[in-house]
């Protein structure tokens, strides 16, 4: 659906150039939901604004729908664009105009009669679930409302593509997951291709097919969500990846020496994580019947990614030495990773 | 009532016919020189706009024309304006002087002033509006009168009720050029004669006429505010 090859952007301001995007090149296909993740600075807006042409990229190849983009004139460019909604972290709705006026401005000039755009406005507000606002102005609606507007303007023309620029970043985590939700239905019931930036792994986590990790400028690493939250190859996925997680937390409680973490003798603090798609047997219930061992859970933090169990437990056990050492090597033959985080074994 | 005005403008009930004639001057003179203003003002504005860097019709060349002829034209005082003019109001006119005279350097007096309102007004508007109609497929047409225009509609009434009153302003030196009106009455009469009564009605007229001006461009503000 989007292809960018060789994608490279720069800004020349005075004397110095700053390179946005250096050599990005990704597929993304039909119908899925592609979430960019990166820092503030890492490119991924003006990457996102590559595909519609709101940035002309200095080098490379945008082909969206099968057209090449950069080959077109200003008017084909108009009329692709038609077809490629986008959302803005600030909305960017009309406030002179009623809700029903921001949805039927893209209308304007599509040879639909004002009879037909009317209804066709009202199709779309009943669609985002806000059937009941459009002789409202949009200073008079909630973040997550005129997100709705924005999204009903957006898909007005009927695009095939969905940007959606730090679409969520503006609202708080119950608007946010709503309007996740609402993309996702999109996504499941029109088809639409939807690209996502964000700065938030939970974006991600809570909707994204496959994603693209960047930092200054590159895409560092890509790939199905579920195996970019199983196996994070590099440092700064690893680090969106906690942001979303509180298993690490762990490691802060050691180092305030928490009396939680606390260890008698031939105990030892152990967190496993799932990372197989296939993690349904009850591991933890398993292992501590069949090795007679006690497994205490400090942390648990298991999400539903793609529809697979993904995260993880932070457990101390305690039990016999040999019992517990069998135990281990059952959990990791289960394809569980175990990483023993303090021992108090060895001062036996 | 007749004898209490005779009484305390005694100068002004005598000159009743040129008290009449100077105020419809200085009206006919703000709203000629004001339409023909509002309409230039408001294109420049808007060239100004679009062809500044990052604009949607960017174009350095144009830019720099019209962004240096509106400053030397701010920096003339209007009453060295008024005669600079003349021969331009010539050609145009067919005369430099009387209200059709003045009518010319008033709107060379009030155009560079009303651009430099449009164009802040203009710049006002959220830069994601004009990105958003973009990334929606309009043309740059529709960008101007759909998004930069129709969503500064306030703003706009606000830079054009300012221009107005600082019109009226410009008006009472064109008597200069002789175009009467309420600043040649007040001059002529006022101070010339020493009547002091027709300096303190003209004053009150022109506060008048500038509530109103207040009064009607607040009101459009308030009907394009929501």
């Amino acid at each position: 659906m989007i292809e960018l090859s060789h994608i490279s952007k720069e800004f020349v301001s005075g004397k110095r150039t700053v390179h946005a995007v250096q050599d990005v090149s990704l597929t993304i296909d039909k119908g899925e939901i592609f979430g960019m993740i990166g820092f503030s600075g890492a490119g991924k807006s003006t990457l996102v604004r590559c595909i519609n042409l709101l940035e002309r990229p200095t080098s490379g190849k945008v082909i969206v729908d099968g057209q090449d983009m950069l080959s077109l004139s200003a008017k084909e460019l108009r009329q692709a664009r038609k077809k490629i909604g986008m959302i803005f972290q600030h909305f960017n709705l009309m406030p002179s105009r009623t809700v029903a006026g921001n949805v039927a401005y893209p209308l304007r000039g599509s040879g639909l009669s004002k009879q037909q755009i009317a209804e066709k406005v009202q199709r779309l507000l009943d669609l985002v679930g806000i059937g009941d606002k459009a002789e409202a102005y949009p200073k008079q609606l909630s973040g997550g409302q005129k997100q709705r507007v924005a999204i009903a303007r957006a898909l007005a023309n009927d695009p095939n593509v969905l940007l959606c620029d730090e679409a969520t970043s503006a609202l708080d985590p119950q608007t946010t997951k709503a309007i996740l939700q609402l993309l996702k239905h999109l996504n499941e019931t029109l088809g639409i291709t939807v690209v996502i930036i964000t700065h938030e792994m939970a974006v991600v986590k809570e909707i994204c097919h496959r994603v693209a990790v960047m930092e200054h400028g590159k895409v560092v690493e890509s790939g199905e969500v579920f195996n970019i939250f199983a196996n994070p190859r590099e440092d700064i996925t690893k680090n969106f990846i906690h942001t979303t997680s509180n298993l690490r937390k762990i490691e802060e409680l050691i180092a305030e020496d928490s009396p939680v973490v606390k260890l008698n003798p031939g105990e030892l603090i152990v967190r496993l994580s799932y990372i197989q798609r296939n993690v349904s047997e009850p591991l933890i219930s398993t292992v501590s019947r069949k090795f007679d061992i006690v497994l205490n859970i400090i942390f648990s933090d298991i999400a539903i990614v793609q529809d697979a169990p993904i995260g993880g437990t932070v457990a101390i056990i305690s039990g016999e030495r040999e019992q517990i050492t069998q135990a281990i090597a059952y959990l990791i033959e289960k394809n569980v990773g175990v990483e023993v985080i303090k021992d108090a074994r060895v001062s036996e | 009532m007749q004898e209490f005005l005779n009484n305390i403008i005694p100068n002004v009930m005598a000159k009743l016919p040129d008290f009449y004639a100077a105020i419809g001057d200085t009206l006919l003179m703000v709203v000629w020189s004001g339409a023909i203003s509002f309409v230039l003002g408001l294109t420049l504005g808007v060239l100004i706009t679009v062809t500044k860097p990052g604009g949607i019709l960017e174009n350095k060349i144009v830019y720099q024309i019209l962004d240096k002829l509106v400053s030397l034209f701010r920096s003339i005082p209007f009453i060295i304006l008024l005669t600079w003019v003349m021969p331009v109001s010539r050609a145009i006119m067919g005369t430099a002087i009387y209200v059709r005279g003045a009518i010319v350097p008033l709107v060379f007096g009030a155009v560079p002033f009303f651009t430099r309102q449009v164009e802040s007004a203009l710049a006002e508007l959220d830069g994601g509006l004009v990105e958003a109609a973009l990334s929606m497929g309009s043309t740059p047409l529709e960008i101007i009168f759909r998004v930069y225009l129709k969503e500064s509609v306030a703003a706009i009434a606000r830079g054009t009720t300012i221009t107005a009153i600082s019109l009226l302003n410009l008006t009472a030196m064109a008597g200069v050029v002789g175009a009467g009106g309420l600043g040649d009455f007040a001059i002529r009469y006022g101070h010339d004669r020493n009547m002091l009564d027709v300096t303190n009605v003209t004053v009150l007229v022109l506060v008048i006429i500038v509530c109103i001006m207040e009064f009607a461009g607040g009101k459009v503000v308030k009907k394009n505010t929501h």
